[in-house]
């Protein structure tokens, strides 16, 4: 078997007494797109930070691609973003890109090539100019996914990132996810939007910092004999609790 | 590399956030004058008691700004101790007496140097004529703004830089930024370096102004060299700069970074130097050698009143260097509650 690109065995998360994340153990394949699904709270964001390196677990270990987090050489090899929009509002949306490609490592003609690609992928590129303080909501997220995307990470980590995107913008974020995906690229979405999970290669469903399931969309819904991931998505959380 | 992304980004916010920066180079100097106003002003006409006066000395007395009246030496002793005037100048046969009130500096400068026109226009070519001078309350022989002046320079130096650095980090906390950052392979010594060097550029220009109004334009006293005043200026404001970013981690929000200023600030303000810290209990003597303010009030008092060169300030300079190093390195330490590497 093909060594899985992140690797998560028996991880348990405390924030002082609390358990946030409870004995989990996940294998997250190749180049494909993994949805985080489940209730606010129920330790999403947490795992997600916890494979970013940001955070160490209080037991239990954590492999991306085949090394053992935290490690700032995987870091760099991560893109990810965050759940609230984490950018400098008093400088222009190409200041951002730029300030944290430089973190990345890029430097001339790929830095700017890089910024607009990633610039015309958000559909950004006429706004490039412009204080982020005059961006819309939904700008502001899009500019967050500009930034994740602009060093070419093998990993995407996404916290529910097309929350406040209009549905035709959301659109092509998800073809342009998928495409990514079949270049290779490995992306965990966390999400609570239903529809958006069904476009996952395959769902971890997560409920009181546990995984309660985890299979291809069609897969969960066909053992569930339900026929919407809602459904499913209840029926698990119904049948543990 | 990542560094000078820092430094850079840095640059540029403030260059955006002009009020922010108008805050940390125009606010201290604002401030100094208005202090220098209130404790220098020259437009005050003292009032001098005159007893016995030669009337060779009192026609020349005429073309002072002063208000001159002849007393008896009774009267003129009760009025002084009364406040009602400032000075008393007494003819007796080995020469001038001056005797001042003393309680306010600024007008026992205006009157010795009103005393020495009268001198220099009675004998121009020699000093013989010596005036003995005595003060009813205290003696002082410099103005009260000459004499804590250079703590003011660093009390505003301090002050300004440890605000302004520790909300611009704590925002970087508080919108996810620092977050944010500690998911690039940005190194947390990196980070904090970088603001180290972003801030002390500006930290640098806010010294280098300070130094050139107080001295130039304020014309406050300065004995000794500029570069010194400079290096004090500077090291203060890298204190200030990594006390607030390493503060800032303990407060949620702005408000409670301004709660800081109380605690942090004030206390240093008074046992700086700008009362005498000698006539207080012990305990409080303590406390100011825990304080960068009184290091750094300390030295730029040593240059700029009393003249004094590198070896004189040599360790408050090292102190100074000290508290900016431990400060950094906890830094970095209280970054690991971001990220553990």
């Amino acid at each position: 078997m093909v060594e899985p690109c992140i690797q998560v065995q028996q991880l348990t998360k405390k924030f002082s007494k609390r358990t946030v994340l409870q004995n989990i153990s996940l294998d997250i394949p190749h180049a494909k797109i993994t949805g985080l699904l489940g209730p606010s709270g129920a330790g999403k964001t947490t795992l997600i930070k916890l494979i970013a390196g940001m955070d160490t677990p209080d037991r239990g270990k954590i492999h991306v691609l085949s090394t053992k987090m935290p490690s700032l050489n995987i870091v760099k090899r991560l893109g990810y973003m965050a759940q609230s929009d984490a950018l400098y509002t008093e400088l222009t949306a190409y200041d951002n890109l730029d300030f944290f490609a430089q973190l990345y490592g890029l430097k001339g003609k790929t830095k700017k090539q890089r910024i607009n690609e990633v610039m015309e992928l958000v559909d950004l590129t006429s706004d490039l100019r412009k204080k982020v303080s005059k961006y819309s909501g939904g700008m502001k997220r899009r500019l967050s996914l500009a930034i994740a995307l602009v060093h070419q990470p093998e990993v995407l980590l996404l916290d529910e990132p097309t929350v406040g995107i209009d549905p035709v913008l959301r659109q092509s974020i998800w073809s342009e996810l998928e495409l990514l995906s079949k270049q290779g690229t490995t992306i965990i979405v966390t999400t609570h939007v239903m529809d958006e999970a069904e476009k996952c290669h395959q769902l971890a469903m997560l409920r009181d910092g546990e995984i309660i399931a985890f299979d291809t969309p069609n897969q969960l819904m066909k053992a569930t004999e339900k026929s919407s991931i809602e459904d499913a998505f209840l029926y698990y959380g119904g049948a543990k609790a | 590399m990542k560094m000078k992304a820092l430094v850079i980004r840095i640059i540029k916010q403030f260059i955006n956030d002009k009020r922010t920066l108008a805050m940390i180079l125009v606010a201290p100097m604002f401030i100094l004058w208005l202090m220098s106003q209130v404790f220098h002003s020259d437009q005050y006409e003292p009032t001098i008691a005159l007893v016995d006066i030669p009337e060779q000395v009192s026609s020349l007395l005429e073309n002072q700004d002063a208000q001159f009246m002849d007393y008896t030496t009774q009267t003129a002793d009760a009025m002084l101790t009364e406040g009602s005037i400032d000075a008393i100048l007494t003819w007796t046969s080995t020469g001038p007496e001056l005797i001042l009130e003393g309680s306010d500096p600024s007008v026992n400068k205006s009157m010795l140097i009103l005393f020495q026109n009268i001198a220099s226009e009675l004998s121009p070519a020699s000093n013989s004529l010596q005036a003995s001078i005595t003060y009813l309350h205290g003696s002082e022989d410099m103005t009260a703004f000459d004499s804590f002046g250079p703590v003011l320079i660093g009390v505003f130096a301090f002050f300004f830089v440890f605000l302004t650095s520790g909300i611009s980090f704590l925002r970087e906390r508080t919108t996810g930024t620092l977050e944010r950052l500690m998911a690039t392979p940005v190194k947390r010594w990196e980070l904090v370096i970088g603001y180290v060097i972003g801030f002390g550029i500006f930290s640098i220009i806010q010294a280098a102004l300070i130094a050139w109004f107080s001295i130039q334009v304020l014309d406050m006293l300065m004995m000794g060299s500029i570069w010194l005043v400079l290096l004090v200026t500077l090291l203060l404001a890298m204190t200030a700069l990594t006390l607030g970013t390493l503060l800032s981690a303990f407060a949620n929000n702005e408000f409670q970074m301004v709660q800081f200023i109380p605690l942090v600030i004030v206390p240093q303000v008074f046992l700086s130097g700008l009362f005498n810290i000698e006539s207080m209990s012990e305990w409080l003597q303590w406390l100011s050698i825990l304080m960068p303010l009184s290091y750094g009030a300390d030295a730029l008092r040593e240059i700029m009143v009393r003249g004094s060169g590198w070896n004189e300030i040599a360790v408050d300079v090292y102190v100074l260097s000290g508290f900016s190093v431990t400060i950094i390195i906890a830094n970095i330490f209280t970054l690991k509650k971001y990220r553990k590497l």
